[in-house]
């Protein structure tokens, strides 16, 4: 009896919910933290930029109408689906992080716990940051926090899935759609992320994933007119400025990077869920 | 024939402005001589030098923001908010107290009427003030964490339109939280802010935490850039807004702006017409239309377009304009030259792409920068009146169908400040107010502010909020 | 400018005689005329209130609203002597100043009209009987239209009648509309003034409903209150019925009139309705032809002013007659 081959996974885009190659047809060999061949990952171009940006754009309507308590229970499910992936996500961690399993475990097991608090958030975050405006005068005015629009998040270089999760979660549970660029060198969990997200009732185009050159592809998604927000997280530091200066043509929100990669394991608050936030702030009169 | 009743002029006393020949810069707590380039400061409506002010130079600027460092370090920060709160209170109650004065001086310098200099602008800039203090020993409420810290010093930069009220706006809620500011009024509007100045030296505002510094771009160019400045915060252009936004790029300092809009005014068929009119009117021609959430797009369903326009142009004809400072102006004079120029320009591209452009007959002063009122019907989505900022008292007046076409038409523009609704039906409010871009939506009303309602824009229009609780994050290191 | 007139149903626009054809139009009519907005509405009128009438144009204000007074005495105990005292005033406000207007009208009850228009013969001011039940209007139609023939017969050329606030609230508009009919034309060539009794109407809408109601039946004026009900006369109600009289011009080129009645008290306040006239229903409206003040108070007070304007310095009550 011969040994079993395995099946390799061809690891492609995620865009408006399917799994395209490249428009480009190009990719990029992935190794693991020794060096050692893992994959082909697909290497987005402008143009697959492009294609995100105008899913996220056509699913944002949907998703920031849908209700909190409906984006509560599909982050959730998110959730779940990362829960029942756990050990694909430790091989792939250990493998392109090069942590021992007690470490990758750990750091899944936060994932998913990550996951779940962002979950939790979605129909609180307008009792926390919204209000009652007591106004003088005979008016009834309300502020709501309403989500900015399209964001493109730059996922950590390092922490390729815990901090992945912590910089998208935050944009989708206020209601955003994102457009993500995978860590360069560790695409594989965000690929896999992408996987949970397409079976995790995630309408498409809400959360678009792609993987390649990060400096080739910010100036594009950052420069993008559509895109209302950016975090600059995973951008290369030589860059940083220029990014900025670009993302004031159409005054984005920018989310600058951090000095230094933060420790993704320690305790969020809700910076990330008020950078996507607008409020809104209604008034009418009160009268007979 | 019945005689025509005319109202007699009724003119407010411009002695009670008070206006001096001269005015300095305020840094450190002292009224100093500025080394830069004095201006003068003209009375829009007469078109008279009204004084000259000193500006800042380079170094002046650099010796405020070290003020605002030093008391920021040794004084401010330290000082318990129930403290800061008595000082902030103490400012709110003597603009209250010198209400009528500021007032006739705002609409001196500025050109608005003084019907909206005495009953909007200056008792609001007090409320702000009135408002913050309240915040100064409650900031562990604002919900930025247990024991949220000031940012340092705050560079601020303010437009011409607003000028006492935009400078409360910007200086209570950072004084509130703690900070120091460095304040630059707008080129031609600089004195109330220097009145401001003098109501915080005799309110015993410690030296150094409010110092001001009067000049033009080139003076919110070096605040901007200053080294020691930890946030900006600035309301004018989108243009202006981007240039800043840019300087800052990986700079890591805060940044808030509130830059300019282009609001619909979504008008249904079955709105309260008379008080949309009215609304419609005080969207627009409130304070001559130099108002960045001013509603410049008229969006009307075509089942009433005629009889609202009909409504419209009565209501507007009987619009008074002329000297500010006469109790029964109601639209005063174009803030400048330059401003009145952009105008005149706009105004031509609208007639030159074929948009129908109807003028109040109202009289128009020979002498000051006056812009009779102006609606332009048959308007199109792709003519500049309808996507540029035109910033003076012109409405531009679509009409659309359908719901569906009335939020797509009015998003569609890379602004997002402000926007109206009018309709007696108040499922479809709350529909609509949900699907506008825009920070601010007044639905049955217009322009109201509040110190308690945050302001502020989607997209082009800026980020972050002025007002409320919101209002505070700009103020508080996160 | 042509004096108000009333033309028949079938002279109307199509849509308003249209809206007369049943109850039913009737009421589609009425509930399909936009809302009013309280707090815009009575933003408005404060915002107007802020205007400054100084000099040569307070002084024509008073003068007209000398000549908008409807100088009224409306009690139980009213008699002839008061009635006679009434007329007396309104002839010559300030025998002083024997150039000072005279007023439009003496208002008084049915009973005592005959002795109001002995007192007031050849002198061209008129004489207004309230009618119809007044103030509560609560009667049948025989008696209403006996109340209002009474007022008529007694030589009165103005007849303000009540509507029946309680059909209006139960929805039964026809049967005012009726009801104005019927008494417009047992008031024969006296003009009518229609008493919407707008404290008891409760909201704007209402009172833009009844204008409309009043207009359609033919009711030269649109009166506001009895001055029995407290609100009386306020500005915001005054604007929603200025406006209606406005729209109405616009749709049918007919001018009809307003008449705040009650409450309105000083020479401030007048001014403030004359502002509103002209500034909502316009300038065609400053005329007692189309604008009067149901007063009693008032004149005294614009008399006092005048005074105060032509002397320089202040006036005092003791120096101007009370009656």
């Amino acid at each position: 009896m011969s040994e079993r081959i395995d099946i390799a996974k061809t690891y492609k885009l995620y865009v408006g919910g399917a799994f395209p190659r490249s428009e480009s047809g190009r990719s990029y060999q992935v190794t693991d933290s020794r060096g050692k061949f893992l994959a082909n990952a697909a290497q987005a171009s402008r143009k697959d930029v492009r294609d995100a940006v105008a899913a996220a754009r056509k699913a944002f309507p949907g998703w920031s109408g849908a209700t909190a308590y409906n984006r509560g229970q599909v982050l959730y499910r998110v959730a779940e689906m990362l829960q029942g992936r756990r050990e694909q996500f430790l091989n792939e961690l250990a493998a392109s992080e090069g942590v021992p399993v007690k470490r990758a475990q750990s750091i899944v097991d936060t994932a998913i716990d990550r996951w779940v608090w962002y979950a939790g958030w979605t129909d609180k975050v307008a009792t926390v940051l919204g209000a009652a405006n007591p106004v003088a005068g005979p008016y009834f005015c309300f502020t709501v926090p309403e989500p900015t629009g399209v964001v493109g998040v730059f996922a950590p270089q390092q922490s390729s899935l815990l901090g992945l999760v912590s910089v998208l979660a935050p944009v989708l549970a206020g209601g955003n759609t994102a457009v993500l660029i995978a860590s360069q060198d560790r695409p594989l969990p965000a690929i896999t992320l992408s996987e949970v997200l397409a079976t995790s009732d995630l309408p498409g185009g809400v959360a678009n994933v792609l993987t390649g050159r990060t400096g080739e592809l910010a100036p594009w998604l950052v420069s993008h007119a559509d895109v209302n927000a950016v975090d600059l997280c995973g951008t290369p530091e030589s860059q940083r400025a220029e990014l900025e200066r670009s993302a004031a043509n159409t005054v984005k929100r920018v989310v600058p990077a951090p000095a230094h990669e933060p420790d993704w394991m320690a305790a969020p608050d809700i910076r990330r869920l008020r950078g996507y936030l607008e409020p809104k702030t209604v008034w009418h009169p009160m009268g007979v | 024939m019945e005689p025509v009743w005319e109202y007699a002029p009724a003119p407010e006393s411009r002695d009670i402005a008070g206006a001096k020949p001269s005015y300095r810069m305020f840094v450190d707590g002292q009224f100093v001589e500025g080394a830069g380039e004095p201006l003068k400061s003209i009375n829009p409506a007469t078109e008279e030098v009204l004084t000259e002010v000193s500006t800042a130079s380079p170094s002046d600027v650099d010796n405020a923001v070290k003020a605002a460092r030093r008391a920021y370090d040794k004084t401010w920060r330290k000082m318990p908010g129930n403290e800061r709160a008595k000082y902030i209170f103490r400012i709110a109650r003597m603009i209250a107290e010198r209400a009528r004065e500021l007032a006739v001086l705002e609409s001196l310098d500025n050109g608005k009427p003084i019907k909206e200099s005495r009953d909007a602008d200056i008792p609001t800039a007090s409320a702000h003030f009135f408002y913050h203090a309240g915040w100064a020993d409650k900031l562990e409420y604002a919900g930025l964490g247990a024991d949220p810290k000031p940012i340092g010093v705050a560079g601020q930069i303010i437009p011409w339109n607003f000028p006492l009220l935009m400078a409360a706006w910007k200086i209570a809620p950072a004084l509130a939280c703690g900070n120091t500011v460095v304040l630059k009024p707008a080129e031609t509007t600089p004195l109330t802010a220097l009145v401001l100045a003098e109501i915080c030296q005799q309110a015993e505002l410690p030296p150094g935490v409010v110092n001001i510094l009067p000049g033009a771009g080139d003076v919110g160019a070096e605040l901007v850039n200053h080294e020691q400045v930890d946030k900006i915060a600035f309301t004018g252009s989108t243009e202006v807004g981007k240039l800043i936004q840019r300087s800052l790029a990986g700079k890591g300092k805060k940044l808030t702006l509130e830059l300019g809009g282009k609001a619909a005014n979504v008008v249904f068929d079955d709105a309260p017409l008379d008080q949309a009119v009215e609304g419609i009117v005080n969207g627009i021609f409130f304070n001559q239309g130099h108002v960045c959430c001013a509603g410049s797009r008229l969006l009307v369903q075509e089942s009433v377009a005629e009889e609202l326009l009909d409504k419209l142009r009565k209501r507007i004809s009987t619009l008074r304009l002329g000297d500010p400072l006469d109790k029964n102006t109601d639209i005063g004079a174009i803030n400048s030259a330059e401003q009145l120029a952009k105008i005149r320009e706009l105004t031509a591209a609208g007639e030159a792409e074929g948009a129908s452009r109807w003028t109040s007959p109202c009289p128009v002063p020979e002498r000051g920068f006056f812009f009779a009122p102006t609606i332009f019907a048959d308007v199109q989505q792709s003519m500049r009146i309808a996507r540029e900022e035109i910033f003076g008292p012109v409405l531009s007046v679509l009409t659309f169908r359908t719901p569906d076409e009335a939020v797509s038409k009015a998003n569609n523009t890379p602004y997002g400040l402000s926007a109206g609704v009018w309709t007696e039906k108040g499922s479809r409010i709350l529909w609509l107010a949900g699907k506008m871009r825009a920070g601010v939506v007044w639905a049955n009303t217009f322009n109201r502010f509040d110190p308690t309602a945050p302001f502020g824009g989607y997209q082009e229009s800026g980020f972050g909020r002025e007002g409320g609780r919101t209002g505070l994050e700009a103020y508080l290191d996160e | 400018m042509a004096t108000p007139t009333t033309r028949s149903a079938s002279g109307l626009p199509a849509e308003l005689a249209e809206a007369t054809r049943d109850d039913t139009a009737l009421r589609r009519f009425l509930h399909g005329l936009p809302g009013v907005d309280q707090v815009g509405v009575e933003q408005r009128a404060a915002g107007l209130a802020t205007r400054s009438i100084k000099k040569a144009s307070k002084l024509w204000a008073i003068d007209t609203a000398i000549g908008m007074v409807d100088l009224t005495t409306l009690e139980g105990a009213d008699t002839e002597g008061r009635v006679r005292s009434l007329c007396a005033k309104a002839r010559r406000p300030d025998p002083d100043r024997p150039e000072t207007p005279p007023a439009a009208a003496v208002c008084v009850y049915p009973d005592l009209a005959e002795c109001a228009v002995k007192a007031l013969d050849g002198t061209g001011i008129g004489v207004a009987s309230v009618a119809t039940v007044f103030p509560s209007g609560r009667s049948s139609r025989a008696v209403k239209l006996a109340d209002t023939e009474l007022a008529v017969r007694a030589g009165a050329s103005e007849v303000d009648m009540v509507i029946d606030r309680g059909a209006f609230l139960s929805g039964r508009y026809m049967q005012i509309f009726e009801e104005i009919q019927s008494i417009k034309e047992a008031a024969g060539s006296a003009h009518l003034k229609v008493i919407l009794e707008t404290g008891e109407l409760a909201t704007y809408d209402n009172v833009r409903r009844a204008s409309w109601l009043a207009l359609l039946a033919g009711g030269d004026f649109i009166k506001t209150s009895t001055g029995k009900v407290s609100p009386a006369a306020t500005l915001p109600v005054t604007h929603v019925m200025l406006q209606a009289v406005h729209d109405w011009y616009v749709a049918t080129g007919e001018l009809r009139g307003v008449k705040p009645a009650g409450g309105i008290r000083t020479t401030k306040d007048a001014i403030r309705y004359l502002v509103a006239v002209r500034e909502v229903a316009g300038p065609e409206w400053l005329s007692s032809r189309l604008f009067r003040f149901g007063a009693s108070s008032l004149l005294g007070d614009l008399v006092l002013q005048r005074r105060t304007q032509l002397d320089g310095h202040y006036s005092a009550p003791d120096y101007v007659a009370v009656d």
